[in-house]
């Protein structure tokens, strides 16, 4: 799965933009009569410079391919990273420098 | 023999459907989110009650047209000390969409979420201990009239 992230250092402030994509398949849909089984993410973390900023619990109801915007006090130069763990027990993460 | 038990596993298995269907097993029962989340979710729903308005900045669509994309943004950021922000989607099976723990980071979230039919969004802003809420009602338009 891959996941863009986007930090983006303006005034001060960071906007992080990241979009994972990821199924996020509730468990309620079906497809040709037969439940798709879930598949979505449960936890997030996302770090600037190593301290965790924003620690999210994320439920079935987030839609497909998410996105999130955060914004973290901080310059141009530091580093974010997000992390991602899933029901079925996949992570993934990303680390990108702002620009 | 083998016909025998076709048949019977296929009575079977329509039970089961027939007892999805009378709404004794609900799809939500069945394949909920984790126990742990749904837990957070009854608290989020309880906690909606018991917060006064907010004044912070919710913003999501009065209408939204595709119901799997629902984008809404919570700028709370000119709120001290915010340390939680909750999305909630009211007549959801499981009515919480997010919760996003801060900690140091600006109280501002932008995401997209998905919504079954036509009910009140609702944001949940915990700060220095107090939380707040603002709702919105999003109508979902399926099939793109009407409404």
């Amino acid at each position: 799965m891959s996941i863009k992230l986007k930090p983006k250092a303006r005034k001060g402030v960071i906007g992080i933009k990241a979009l994972v994509k990821h199924p996020m398949e509730t468990g309620l849909r079906k497809k040709k009569g037969k439940l798709v089984a879930a598949n979505h993410i449960v936890h997030m973390v996302v770090s600037h410079n190593g301290t965790v900023v924003v620690d999210a619990d994320i439920g079935s109801t987030i839609s497909k391919n998410p996105y999130f915007k955060f914004d973290v006090a901080g310059a141009k130069g530091d580093t974010i990273e997000l992390k991602y763990k899933d029901n079925k027990g996949k992570t993934g993460s990303q680390t990108a420098k702002s620009k | 023999m083998q016909r025998r038990l076709f048949l019977k596993s296929a009575i079977a298995g329509s039970a089961v459907a027939t007892a999805v269907g009378a709404g004794l097993l609900t799809p939500s029962m069945v394949f909920a989110n984790t126990a742990d989340f749904k837990a957070k979710s009854d608290a989020a729903t309880a906690s909606i009650a018991a917060a006064g308005k907010g004044s912070f900045k919710f913003k999501a669509p009065k209408i939204a047209e595709n119901g799997a994309v629902v984008p809404v943004t919570v700028d709370a950021s000119k709120m001290e000390g915010v340390t939680n922000i909750s999305i909630s989607v009211t007549k959801n099976g499981t009515p919480l969409a997010a919760s996003f723990n801060i900690s140091g980071a600006q109280g501002y979230v932008s995401t997209r979420i998905k919504m079954g039919t036509t009910s009140p969004v609702v944001a949940l802003v915990t700060a220095g201990g107090a939380t707040t809420q603002v709702s919105q009602e999003v109508k979902v338009t399926i099939g793109g009239c009407g409404g």
